[in-house]
């Protein structure tokens, strides 16, 4: 399928082809279903809703419930105030949610709904029952991409919930940024083993891994509760995992409730963890816990032990910025060779951090934010790869060029495991490392000749 | 089970004297099943492999539709990219025509497609983008059709993408020569080739003596759908998306068309008596006869001995359209089981009225569902399986009830008389699975567990 794709590269200035990224409605989405009793909601037209929800059901092999304000023709042309005050009275009769979640859409951004101004009409006219509320993010599709949606969607919660009593409390904010509701888990298990009260927004686990009883539970039990979102504001200290995804809610909550907040890499990796970690040695005064060093232990244990597997191994990593920058790291430090890194966000940050981070080891690596994936073919056309790391829709490429490829990101629409395992921390090191393992090593097995087919690797 | 009061005529019991009302748009606020224009018009003409398909929107409606649907081609694979413009603030505020006129340039003369289809997004609607003058240049420019698509989701429900696609669909046909086309012709209309589906019905077509002009949009091609207004009858499959477009033909071309469903045994055998009887031609009805002895011979055997099985079983379906919901009421009684609920995202006030007739009384019928309603259902009539696509398949596996996608990620084809059969082991493997007796309303309901 991908024959047509040649090796040289022509300057493309007005199209996309095989995008590695998509738009902002569906982080925005993906943030708001880490809320406990939260309807995301849509405001646009019936198919932004039902693509959303059918992609995040791909990845996740969940229910995905998002309702919408079902544009037409006519709403397009005189607004969709009238959609959205029908929606909320719809909603609250029906789906009895604690919270509704807006967020737009091209089209309610370009026609120019103003949602706080539709909120609060609503609320005059009593269609939000005693003790519900409605929150909304700006979260147009033509600005940004799905990581954009997601922050936005943070920063909305934090708008509109987060207050200062005046009192600070003992917790500290942690903003996990985009990963699985896996490591949002795992994320809480650190804080725990530091014994520091955290709240976490948002919070997808045992939402979308829910366990299967036989119910369907249109609010399953996880998610960060409305009352935890309003106590945010007391907290004394803001974590913020991932730049992209998680550094605009810390900085409003400085800016609105004076929470101090500092902005970390997702703690994917040997390096990014071990900051993680020492940030909360630091906020909590204690030593790092033991269970914890000797999970440490055992990702350089590991890493030592089939050094010579991942050796000088170039690989291809493409993906969100937030994860990319954290894997590139992690490969680096596992010497291996990361020589074309591209994310389809936007940031020249992303660029120059990459750069650092290769500065030394591959100088004249290919790097590019707001790439995509034909580009990222013709890179490993004209140099290829031992690996590929990346989401599922590298696996076109890895077919044509007959590359492994270890799916890391979103979306993963082919496997599973990724919602249920983590990657973050030592322990999700682990698992990555031993993935990136055992792709080589399969693939080492599948070429090897008959005498140098080894049992013992 | 409480609905949403706006609903409560779009949902009735067979039996009932009350007439489903449907044919509206979804109550806002409501977490419908359905979707928009656009994806409408883009599932239908998403197969046809060797076009150049160009998204003029933003990232989104380009990302979400890149190869989801499992329409197989049998050569060119060109349909499978993702083409994007990935409209942006700037063309927000500028226009995006001149991009998307840059864009068709870096694309075509690369690319060397046979036609190309820009599709229109809400954003370049509202935005007051100029497509078909911008289609129109490219035409000139690279003397291939260059179609505009006019597909602003904001249009309305997938039903007006259906018709937006066959519009586009009419600036090819006629296009073509048709010399050399014979009296015994046909165009398929309304497969997509899911699974290879269309590869089935073509085999059966030709043992029948008939020849297919082209199939529209399955393993499509444009120089075959350039020449469509030669075939003699058109076969329509997909009634809810390509009806239109075979009545644009009976007009223009006077060419007649039939709705079937290659769906289940008797609507298969239907579909084709009714092809042959159309050419009056003995030959071709000896060999049909022939076909669908033969064919059925071959499957009766198989779906007897999974009918033991899965006697008195319970089913619901959620689908696209009306006419795939009577083929399946009916293949699934012909597997012993009962409909306890069937529900279309677009079906008309007619396609109720006849499901009323074929569903036992008492069977609940619904128009543009939701998750909600759905699960209360299965869950009062302790369904054994599920019938939908993709929102559908979780709601289901929670429930602890088994699944067969009837939708664009089925992966074993299921037209046909072979198709009946694949249907009939599916779900059959799916029903009879153990892994639900894990799952603890199952469990409890089966006595194995307290």
């Amino acid at each position: 399928m991908l024959e047509m794709t040649p090796a040289t590269s022509t300057e493309r200035t007005a199209l996309k082809i095989n995008p590695a990224k998509t738009c902002q409605p569906v982080g925005a989405m993906y943030a708001a279903l880490g809320v406990h009793g939260c309807l995301p909601h849509s405001h646009g037209s019936q198919g932004c809703c039902a693509y959303h929800r059918s992609h995040l059901t791909r990845h996740f092999k969940e229910p995905i419930m998002a309702s919408t304000s079902s544009f037409t023709e006519g709403s397009s042309v005189f607004g969709g105030m009238a959609n959205l005050q029908q929606a909320v009275s719809t909603i609250f009769e029906m789906y009895d949610p604690e919270i509704i979640a807006v967020h737009t859409t091209c089209l309610s951004e370009t026609i120019g709904d103003d949602i706080p101004t539709i909120i609060g009409k609503c609320q005059n006219e009593g269609k939000i029952p005693e003790g519900k509320v409605i929150v909304h993010a700006n979260t147009p599709s033509y600005v940004g991409f799905h990581v954009t949606g997601f922050s936005n969607m943070v920063k909305g919660f934090v708008k509109y919930l987060a207050a200062s009593t005046g009192r600070r409390s003992e917790a500290v904010n942690l903003i996990p940024g985009w990963v699985e509701p896996s490591d949002m888990a795992e994320l809480k298990r650190y804080t725990a083993a530091f014994n520091l009260p955290t709240i976490m927004l948002p919070d997808t686990s045992s939402v979308l891994d829910a366990p299967a009883t036989g119910e369907h539970s249109f609010y399953p039990k996880g998610g960060t509760t409305v009352a935890q979102i309003r106590a945010m504001g007391d907290a004394r200290h803001t974590l913020a995992l991932g730049a992209w995804a998680s550094s605009d809610a810390a900085e409003l909550l400085t800016k609105q409730c004076e929470v101090p907040h500092e902005v970390l890499d997702l703690p994917i990796g040997l390096a990014a963890t071990d900051r993680f970690i020492s940030a909360l040695a630091k906020l909590t005064g204690t030593a790092v816990p033991q269970g914890i060093e000797d999970e440490r232990g055992r990702l350089v244990d590991v890493i030592n032990d089939m050094h010579q597997y991942l050796g000088g191994k170039k690989v291809a990593i493409w993906g969100d910025p937030d994860q990319v920058i954290a894997l590139t790291e992690f490969c680096r430090d596992m010497d291996m060779k990361p020589v074309h890194v591209l994310t389809g966000g936007n940031g020249q940050a992303f660029e120059e951090r990459i750069k650092a981070i290769l500065a030394d080891s591959v100088p004249g690596a290919n790097v590019k934010q707001q790439g995509d994936l034909f580009l990222m073919h013709q890179w490993i056309k004209k140099e290829p790869v031992d690996l590929m790391i990346g989401t599922t829709y590298g696996k076109f490429i890895s077919r044509a060029e007959d590359i492994p490829l270890v799916r890391f990101g979103w979306p993963i629409l082919d496997r599973v495991g990724h919602s249920y395992f983590p990657s973050v921390g030592y322990t999700g090191g682990l698992r990555l490392a031993t993935q990136l393992i055992s792709a080589i090593q399969e693939r080492q097995d599948r070429d090897a000749p008959d005498h140098a087919f080894e049992l013992v690797m | 089970m409480k609905l949403i009061s706006e609903r409560s005529k779009q949902v009735v019991t067979a039996g009932d004297a009350r007439a489903v009302v449907c044919d509206r748009p979804s109550v806002a606020g409501s977490v419908t099943q359905r979707a928009c224009t656009f994806c409408g018009s883009r599932v239908v003409l998403y197969p046809i492999g060797d076009a150049l398909h160009l998204v003029h929107g933003p990232v989104g409606c380009a990302a979400y539709t890149w190869d989801i649907r499992g329409a197989l081609s049998s050569g060119m694979q060109l349909h499978r990219n993702s083409f994007n413009t990935d409209i942006r603030e700037t063309e927000v505020i500028f226009g995006g025509e001149k991009k998307l006129a840059r864009a068709l340039r870096e694309l075509i003369p690369v690319h060397r497609p046979k036609a190309a289809f820009v599709y229109a997004t809400c954003l370049t609607g509202v935005i007051g983008d100029d497509v078909e003058a911008v289609c129109r240049g490219a035409a000139a420019e690279f003397g291939i059709p260059v179609i505009p698509v006019q597909s602003e989701g904001f249009r309305g429900t997938k039903k007006h993408g259906y018709s937006a696609a066959c519009a586009a669909l009419t600036q090819l046909i006629g296009t073509g020569d048709t010399a050399g086309i014979g009296p015994l012709s046909v165009n398929i209309l309304g497969d997509f080739n899911i699974a290879g589906e269309i590869w089935t019905i073509k085999g059966y077509l030709e043992r029948m003596g008939v020849e297919v002009v082209a199939s529209m949009t399955g393993d499509g091609r444009v120089d075959d759908i350039r020449r469509a207004h030669g075939a003699k009858l058109n076969i329509v499959q997909c009634a809810g998306s390509m009806t239109s477009l075979a009545r644009m033909m009976q007009e223009k071309y006077g060419i007649p068309y039939v709705q079937v469903s290659f769906f289940g045994l008797e609507d298969c055998a239907a579909a084709l008596y009714e092809v042959a009887r159309h050419f009056a031609d003995q030959a071709v009805l000896e060999r049909t006869r022939a076909l669908v002895r033969e064919e059925t011979a071959a499957v009766l055997p198989v779906m007897a001995e999974l009918r033991r099985d899965l006697e008195g079983k319970v089913a619901a379906l959620y689908v696209g359209g009306a006419f795939k919901a009577f083929s399946l009421v009916k293949a699934l009684r012909q597997l012993g089981m009962r409909v306890a609920m069937a529900g279309t995202q677009t079906g008309a006030q007619a396609d109720y009225e006849h499901l009323k007739e074929l569903c036992d009384a008492g069977t609940i019928l619904a128009d543009d569902s939701n998750p909600l309603e759905m699960a209360a259902w299965l869950a009062e009539r302790d369904v054994d399986l599920f019938i939908g696509g993709v929102k559908e398949r979780p709601v289901a596996y929670k429930l602890g009830i088994g699944f067969c996608d009837h939708n664009h990620e089925r992966k074993i084809g299921l037209a046909g008389f072979v198709g009946m059969a694949a249907f009939a082991r599916e779900v059959h493997a799916t029903v009879m699975s153990p892994v639900w007796k894990l799952v603890p309303r199952r469990a409890r309901a089966s006595g194995a567990q307290p």
